[in-house]
């Protein structure tokens, strides 16, 4: 906040798409030398903010004011050329072209019409090393990390003299040391003047460097704030609109007893299942009630597990047994047959069909399990879809509304009403909170608790082990495709143990293997 | 065409991985052309070489034009069917009178005319390039029965002094007009590809369509451009076949643009897009005019064997492709 006037206003912005009113009135202000926070649940208007702001959507009203004057970018290119660059949370390069290639496409420096390759290397060399960054600019973009990737990205972005650069998530798939290193360059940044929006989910991150924080929900402004003076316990509040009494349900969710749990002939008793390359031989049983959490890092070979589950890999060798009679799980409709519901980590790519309305989406797993012969009645759809659309608090609540007019977290919930329609007995959720916001987190944790109490056997996998011990009543720690342990999670259980168990693959003696 | 490594700098220490698809196609001729020299005699003479380039030059430059498409992750089929409506018309116009340096113009221009508006269905629509160029294949394949069922002969001064003109050194080496014009277009194409914001665009697009757009490349008018250069390539093609045939068949060529596909992919490009070069291009029609010629010298063995090798070669390439893993989406 060096200076009095704001490089960028935007003021009365409403946007509405088919079924959706995306942002209503909202007004933004960014200063020269700041960093500014954008908050918001998903489906708040963030993203749609910063679209509207690079012209990838026009607006319905209001104006965008740029360094004094007004205007209206006909798409990203013409915003980057008027000083408003934006690096997106998927990185957006090309990565069979080089570093340096990748830096300067569409505006290479030239000599007699020729690409001036020399001069090419040379200014990605200086550019980068003004963000610290020393790599060989002619290696394909694809042999480095994706943090580096990040920095090439935000490289391409100042660049063309940039005034505005907009940060969209970049940090998702950062690790700490990488966070650092990429705010490390936010800060160098924004001491040179620049004026930098960055959207982020972590909120430790918006305390460790914005500014300022603007706050949207549902599409509208709830205020503008310095970040000193807004603490986290207020911004989560602002941010959903509630008092936390969400959360603190969780807390409620009193754990019940394993072995009074586990009395009984287990729902799916699996020994010795592996598949090559994928996972080592184990062993788990999952009974009525119960949460099983899947603990691990990325890679581990949770997932893996998961599929083994649902039949969408196949064993093999291993023998499971659903109900105390063995049954071989070749392939997902064998597994839903068993009453089986698996809720993929990546939604968009298995999970949800972006151009199918609400309703469609939900009812497709409970038509799949009928069969195409039988279809469902119109009104019963109808109630199926407007009872779980109101349970999951789905936003908007429509059921025409395509699904890909939705945020993250709502299609998320989509694809769970999709499973629960079906009343499965057994459901695997993979990674069911990643990139969806607090509020949203916070309901989904508690409807699995509710499911669990309601009797539903629950396959829990999250990279969060707050989470993940907050919720189950069993935890299964995977280490290097291998399930090293099996915690009863008792009060001998908290994250640091976890952690140790995933640190150093001894499995302990308490472990229930 | 060492030129496009330029992007990579003087690395020939760690060899890019890109490099690998080319320098074992290259490794490949040379064994080929060893097994020839080994076995016959006369392989070794320089003008076997000139005879490939001689046979081949229409097919390397239609496949320059394959290697901009396939760079952009598309495919033209309507190659072969553009090169034999080339020759059709020019050999049509040309009976009937018109002046040459006409018949050319129109010669050349009907074929980027087909490409641009093909690519313009396949970016515009967001059609598939194999079923677009599957139906101007049909459409161009049909002009020509319909200009005439019969081969049509050319008697033109231009094309019969093209025709006979050659040129080589005084041991009686030699080669044609069409090679020379081959060589150019080849130089063009590797320029454009290395040096031109054209030809970078057609790689980053190629690499990832998605982040092209964002990065705010022209991707409707290079994606246009590359079946119009496709259009125009097979155009020239035509316009060489008819200077090697002196005629214009309406069923000449049929099948060809699998032999051009053939010859890139042996060549290195990787028909997901993105990587390739047009060095590659050249040597993997010269694969195929070796493997030819090889079959030729044998004598016993029947033409078909060249078929038989090049799905052989083709099936490995593919799958080596796969297993260095070049693929980056």
């Amino acid at each position: 906040m060096t200076d009095s006037r704001p490089v960028l206003t935007m003021t009365g912005i409403s946007k509405s798409f088919p079924g959706v009113r995306a942002l209503h009135n909202v007004d933004f202000r960014l200063f020269p030398g700041e960093v500014h926070a954008l908050m918001g649940e998903n489906g708040a208007g963030k993203s749609t903010l910063i679209k509207v702001l690079t012209g990838v959507y026009g607006i319905d009203a209001g104006t965008i004011t740029l360094s004094g004057e007004q205007v209206a970018f006909s798409g990203p290119m013409q915003a980057s050329a008027a000083g408003v660059s934006t690096v997106y949370q998927e990185v957006n390069l090309c990565p069979n072209l080089s570093v340096a290639e990748n830096i300067f496409i569409g505006r290479e420096p030239r000599r007699f019409g020729a690409v001036h390759w020399g001069e090419v290397r040379r200014r990605a060399r200086q550019l980068l090393a003004r963000l610290d960054l020393d790599i060989d600019v002619t290696a394909p973009v694809a042999s480095y990390s994706l943090a580096v990737q990040q920095m090439v990205a935000i490289a391409r972005a100042i660049d063309v003299q940039a005034q505005v650069l907009i940060l969209d998530e970049p940090t998702s798939s950062l690790d700490a040391g990488e966070v650092a290193q990429l705010f490390r360059i936010m800060r160098q940044l924004r001491d040179e003047g620049i004026a930098i929006l960055f959207v982020t989910h972590f909120l430790d991150q918006v305390y460790g460097i914005a500014d300022r924080i603007t706050v949207l929900r549902n599409g509208t402004l709830v205020g503008e704030y310095p970040t000193a003076e807004l603490p986290q316990l207020a911004l989560v509040e602002k941010m959903i609109g509630k008092e936390l009494d969400v959360l603190e349900g969780i807390e409620e969710h009193s754990r019940r007893d394993l072995a009074a749990l586990e009395d009984g002939t287990p729902f799916v008793e699996v020994s010795q299942l592996s598949r090559k390359g994928a996972v080592a031989p184990f062993s788990l049983t999952i009974h009525a009630g119960e949460v099983v959490g899947l603990a691990g890092l990325l890679g581990s070979g949770r997932t893996e597990v998961a599929r083994l589950f649902f039949g969408a890999d196949r064993a093999d060798r291993g023998e499971v047994a659903v109900s105390g009679k063995p049954a071989g799980l070749r392939n997902p409709v064998q597994a839903i047959e068993r009453g089986i519901g698996f809720c993929s980590e990546n939604r968009r790519a298995e999970g949800i069909i972006p151009d199918l309305s609400v309703r469609e989406n939900m009812i497709l797993a409970m038509q799949a399990s009928r069969g195409w012969l039988r279809p469902i009645p119109r009104r019963r759809q109808d109630e199926l879809v407007e009872q779980y659309i109101k349970a999951l608090s789905i936003r908007p609540a429509n059921p025409d509304v395509p699904v890909r007019n939705l945020s993250g977290g709502n299609q998320q919930k989509v694809l769970l009403a999709r499973w629960l329609i079906t009343e499965p007995r057994l459901l695997i959720l993979d990674e069911p909170t990643r990139g969806i916001d607090v509020g949203a987190k916070a309901e989904i944790q508690k409807l699995v608790a509710q499911l669990s109490d309601g009797g539903m056997a629950v396959l829990f996998i999250s990279a969060e082990l707050e989470e993940v011990l907050r919720l189950s009543h069993k935890v299964a720690v995977m280490r290097d495709r291998e399930m090293v342990a099996q915690l009863s999670n008792d009060d001998t259980v908290d994250a640091d143990r976890v952690m140790q168990t995933i640190a150093s693959g001894t499995p302990r003696e308490e472990a229930t293997r | 065409m060492t030129s496009t490594s330029l992007t990579t700098g003087p690395s020939w220490a760690r060899l890019p991985r890109r490099h690998v698809p080319v320098l074992v196609t290259l490794a490949l001729l040379l064994v080929m052309y060893g097994i020839g020299v080994s076995q016959y005699r006369a392989f070794s003479n320089i003008q076997v070489i000139f005879n490939v380039f001689i046979d081949n030059g229409f097919l390397l430059v239609v496949a320059v034009g394959m290697t901009f498409v396939i760079l952009t992750g598309g495919i033209d089929l309507s190659v072969g069917s553009v090169v034999a409506m080339t020759a059709m018309v020019s050999a049509w116009l040309l009976q009937s009178g018109l002046p040459t340096l006409l018949v050319l113009v129109i010669a050349l221009l009907i074929g980027p005319t087909l490409g641009f508006l093909m690519g313009c269905a396949i970016h515009f629509f967001d059609l598939q390039p194999f079923i677009v160029t599957l139906a101007g294949m049909f459409f161009a394949r049909g002009m020509c029965t319909f200009i005439s069922d019969a081969s049509i002969p050319i008697t033109d001064g231009f094309w019969t002094t093209m025709s006979q003109y050659r040129i080589g050194d005084p041991r009686g080496n030699f080669v044609s007009a069409s090679v020379l014009i081959a060589f150019a277009v080849v130089l063009v194409a590797a320029y454009v590809l290395a040096y031109t914001r054209l030809g970078r665009n057609v790689y980053a697009i190629g690499g990832n369509p998605q982040s092209a757009l964002l990065m705010g490349l022209p991707v409707a008018r290079t994606r246009i451009a590359v079946y119009t250069i496709s259009g125009l390539c097979s155009a020239i093609g035509g316009i060489l076949l008819s200077f090697y045939t002196l005629s214009g068949a309406p069923l000449i060529a049929v099948g060809m643009e699998l032999d051009v596909i053939a010859a890139v992919v042996i060549g290195g490009t990787v028909l997901t897009g993105g990587s390739g070069y047009i060095f590659g291009t050249v040597l993997g029609v010269l694969v195929l005019g070796v493997i030819q010629t090889l079959i030729t010298f044998d004598g016993g063995l029947s033409s078909w064997w060249t078929k038989i090798v090049i799905g052989g070669l083709l099936f490995a390439f593919i799958l080596f492709q796969r297993l260095i893993g070049i693929r980056y989406k």
